[in-house]
């Protein structure tokens, strides 16, 4: 905004006669107003000005007088009467406060047009529209010339076009009406709407049907620019539903493929490294500074990946090496385990938790009118694709890699060849543990942290492991993007309740087609 | 583990058989009736309507034994086909509510609560009861002739079967919790009053509904044992061992599988036609993931692959959990999840499996040579 350096002072003043120049205002005010700013002072002005009459008469019994104060402080107010104004809303009746709140809401957001965030800058404009004061326009165009954040300046035009909606001068509103289906404005639909209205009454004038015209011709494209940008944010959360679920089925695959061993506690490594990431953030509230504190998330990963690999490993230990070989059981004990994990959880944590996201992952991006991606998802669609490039090089570039995937092919003919396949097993159920913990850490941003975490996507991830088939990672990404994107797709038809059941559905249809999943193992091991 | 049944054994299996018998239908009923309410012989109503729920849940425990314990099919879903049976007589004993519901309405309570005038179309087999009572054993039979044709027949087996059927139960469990569904939503079915003329509130009735039960268990528990004891039982004991050599020696595992599977359905939906008049309320709460897993740690404690071990895992867990959710109500989720991972991994076997092993151990330990020889005799 405005160049760094200058001070605050001049500052106020440089925006004060901005707001001044744009408001054309009278003689006798303006002077009155600079010999103010030359004294650099916020006594009250004489009491003979317009103003300081409009400020009385607030005050007035008359409900005409009243209002006609509240449009010269409208027309010829300033950000600096806002004190005043809140301190008289503080002392007044409800008459008066109703009667104030326009005024202090206009002066409010015309001052939050050069606030310092963005973000303010953005709803004032907005709100200066839904206020529908014409008074707004030139601060809008004023603001807007020296925006630099495109989506606030977008924001501002499209406030500015729809309060010319108003206007008296026909040339004027059909320019708005132009600029606004120009701006593909999905805000100002029913005002356009209502103009459409107008043109078909049996009054309408030529000029209204024009109006109208122009109007439909607006709405068509608006509405049709809406239902890309509604596809593409469709698309965007069957991603980051798809990451969510890969990140999750990545873990299981590997073991399954590996072992064979159906992790159903999987889930509950998740709210592990959940939690882990939850501990975390309060010893940070507890220990550190707060400007510290956003630095708990970064820390909160090698804790979460530690500890749900702790216990993964601790489990592998103690009880599913005693079931190789037996699948059915190993589910069993697992789903056994999950239920110990899920009931700890609750006893100690209570029900509902949450985590506060650091400030990088809070909002989210602008990219295109009508297409909003919130940081935190895209952050775990960057995270998933991390993942699998990290599986990617564990599995196929490493010492550990080529013995896990030669185990997985053939498990007696490893042993054989002297690979400790014991320690293969332990070591990549840790690291699937530890992957758990990863998602766990990742979830925490999009939802709360409670013992019911794992047991919301687990399902779904089995079907992503069982649909995708053993052994090959291509699977299990395409059936990740498969089932996520078709959730999503179905969801806003059928509600989420029957996307799932159309989902297993198309799974199990899937299935007599492809029996062995997406990418089967060939050959003899196909049907061990 | 199932072996085939010697004659001399298979008395004394019919004469324990007519001992439990005696026991269940005459003894306890009388217990209920005959002492004084002080004396300690005498079984509350309350306790003779619990132990109905569990000899009821006993029924259901069958049904995934034959599937599980004898054909190795691991079904997480058997809580679908109990809700399907209980929700169909469910159905039947709302509508015999009538008059005397809340709003006097002759529409259950929750359809005048969610705006609906008229009584949705496939309701009207329930006004009757042999609507609910057939349509109890039949929809659960014929929503697992479709899932199963559909599974068994593309080869979907082991772990994929079990969490496809684990997806089934997850994914009826959400649809029944709606509302448009026109079952109740998530309040399920309650408030009956009657069941044929009976009052469901009378003791006299929920004695009869004991006995029916204990019957209901009799009758699957032969169903059971003459399908384990035929031809198409040894069938099904060789595809667990090994599918493979059966499909090569020229069998259709699969046919015989989704033979087994609708017979466990059937037996589930007759476990929730039993259960809903008893416990007087159905919701989808008894449908979802967790409750059919339920029934697997059941079996398990038990002992799989043994008929009599089905039954017992059910009234025993069931008991334990009666007992243990008073006292320590917090506690019940860990016992189960320990139970879990406990037997599964120290006593496959179960209850039976471990008293069988402490009898052979009670022979063997004071045998002599020739005793042992006897037994291998007999065992060959």
């Amino acid at each position: 905004m405005c160049v760094t350096g200058i001070p605050t002072t001049l500052r106020v003043l440089g925006v004060s006669f901005v707001l001044l120049w744009g408001l054309g205002v009278p003689s006798v005010w303006a002077a009155d107003e600079s010999g103010n700013l030359v004294a650099e002072s916020s006594q009250p002005s004489s009491p003979s000005s317009p103003l300081e009459q409009a400020l009385l008469d607030l005050q007035s019994d008359d409900a005409e007088v009243r209002s006609q104060a509240v449009e010269v402080l409208i027309q010829q107010g300033d950000v600096r009467l806002l004190p005043r104004l809140d301190a008289l809303r503080e002392e007044s009746s409800r008459m008066v406060r109703i009667a104030i709140k326009p005024v202090i809401d206009l002066l409010k957001n015309r001052a939050n047009l050069t606030s310092e965030s963005p973000d303010s800058r953005r709803s004032a404009a907005a709100d200066l529209a839904m206020g529908g004061r014409v008074e707004a326009i030139p601060f809008l165009k004023q603001a807007a010339a020296q925006e630099e954040v495109w989506w606030v300046r977008y924001t501002m035009e499209e406030s500015w076009h729809f309060l010319e909606l108003q206007s008296d001068d026909r040339a004027v509103q059909l320019d708005a009406v132009k600029q606004l289906g120009e701006l593909r404005s999905a805000n100002s639909v029913p005002a356009l709407n209502a103009l459409i209205e107008a043109g078909k009454a049996a009054e309408a004038t030529d000029q209204h049907k024009a109006l109208a015209t122009a109007a439909t011709a607006a709405v068509d494209y608006i509405e049709s620019w809406g239902w890309w940008a509604n596809a593409i944010e469709t698309l965007f959360r069957g991603i980051s539903l798809s990451s969510i679920l890969l990140i999750m089925a990545l873990g299981l695959a590997v073991v399954f493929g590996l072992m064979g061993v159906i992790n159903m506690a999987h889930g509950e490594l998740m709210m592990i490294g959940a939690y882990a990431t939850f501990i975390t953030q309060q010893a940070f509230l507890a220990w550190f500074s707060p400007e510290a504190f956003d630095w708990y998330f970064p820390v909160a990963l090698p804790v979460a990946f530690l500890s749900a690999a702790a216990f993964g490993w601790v489990l592998e230990a103690t009880v599913i090496r005693f079931l190789y070989g037996r699948l059915l059981e190993t589910l069993l004990a697992t789903w056994g385990v999950s239920l110990i994990l899920m009931q700890a959880a609750r006893v100690y944590f209570g029900d509902l938790t949450a985590v506060i996201a650091p400030q990088a992952l809070r909002g989210g991006a602008q990219v295109m009118v009508g297409v909003y991606l919130p940081y935190n998802r895209i952050f775990i669609i960057v995270l998933s694709i991390l993942c699998v490039l990290g599986i990617y090089v564990l599995l196929f570039r490493s010492t550990l890699g080529i013995r896990v995937r030669a185990v997985t092919q053939n498990r007696n003919m490893s042993a054989c060849l002297g690979i400790p396949t014991r320690k293969v097993d332990a070591y990549t159920f840790a690291f699937a543990s530890g992957l758990a913990g990863i998602a766990g850490w990742a979830l925490t941003m999009v939802g709360n942290v409670d013992p019911g975490l794992g047991q919301n996507y687990i399902v779904d991830s089995f079907m992503v492991v069982v649909t995708g088939g053993v052994g090959k990672l291509a699977g299990t990404i395409w059936a990740a993007l498969g089932i996520g994107g078709l959730n999503k797709l179905i969801e806003p038809f059928s509600g989420a309740v029957y996307g799932k059941v159309f989902i297993l559905v198309g799974v199990i249809l899937f299935l007599q087609w492809r029996p062995q999943g997406l990418f089967a193992a060939k050959g003899r091991s196909a049907d061990a | 583990m199932p072996e085939p049944i010697p004659a001399q054994q298979d008395r004394r299996v019919t004469l324990s058989f007519m001992v439990a018998g005696f026991i269940f239908l005459v003894v306890i009923p009388l217990l209920n009736v005959l002492p004084a309410e002080e004396s300690w012989l005498h079984l509350s109503n309350f306790r003779l309507n619990q132990f109905g729920k569990f000899l009821a849940f006993a029924i259901l425990a069958l049904g995934l034994d034959l599937i599980w314990g004898y054909c190795g099919v691991l079904s997480l879903g058997q809580g679908v086909f109990f809700g399907l049976g209980a929700y169909c007589m469910g159905m039947y004993l709302a509508l015999q509510i009538g008059s005397e519901s809340v709003y006097g309405s002759e529409l259950p309570d929750f359809m005048v609560w969610t705006q609906v005038k008229e009584l949705p179309l496939f309701w009207y087999p329930f006004k009757s009861f042999w609507g609910g009572f057939l349509g109890a054993l039949l929809v659960p039979m014929l929503f697992a002739l479709v899932f199963g044709f559909l599974s068994f027949r593309s080869r979907i087996k082991g772990v994929y079967f079990a969490i496809l059927t684990q997806a089934l139960a997850f994914a009826a469990w959400l649809v029944f919790n709606r509302n448009e569904t026109r079952l109740g939503g998530t309040n399920g079915l309650t408030d009956f009053k009657q069941l044929l003329d009976f009052r469901l509130s009378d003791p006299s009735t929920q004695r009869g509904l004991y006995i029916a039960t204990v019957l209901a268990l009799g009758a699957a528990y032969l169903l059971c044992r003459y399908i384990v004891a035929s031809r198409a039982g040894n069938v099904l004991v060789a595809i667990r061992d090994s599918e493979s050599r059966v499909t090569f020696s020229g069998y259709t595992p699969w046919r015989y599988k989704l033979f087994v599977f609708i017979v466990a359905a059937g037996l589930a939906g007759l476990a929730g036609m039993l259960y809903v008049p008893q416990v007087g309320i159905i919701t989808p709460a008894q449908i979802g993931v967790l409750p059919s897993l339920e029934v697997v740690i059941w079996v398990a404690v038990g002992g799989r692959g043994t008929l009599i071990g089905a039954i017992v895992g059910a009234v025993a867990v069931n008991y334990g959990r009666s007992v243990l959710t008073n006292y320590f109500p917090e506690a019940w989720p860990f016992i189960l999840g320990g139970l879990f991972v406990i037997v599964v991994t120290l006593f496959p076997d179960g209850l039976v499996g471990m008293l069988r092993k402490v009898r052979e151990r009670l022979k063997t330990t004071p045998a002599t040579p020739v005793s042992k020889a006897e037994e291998g005799g007999t065992a060959a």
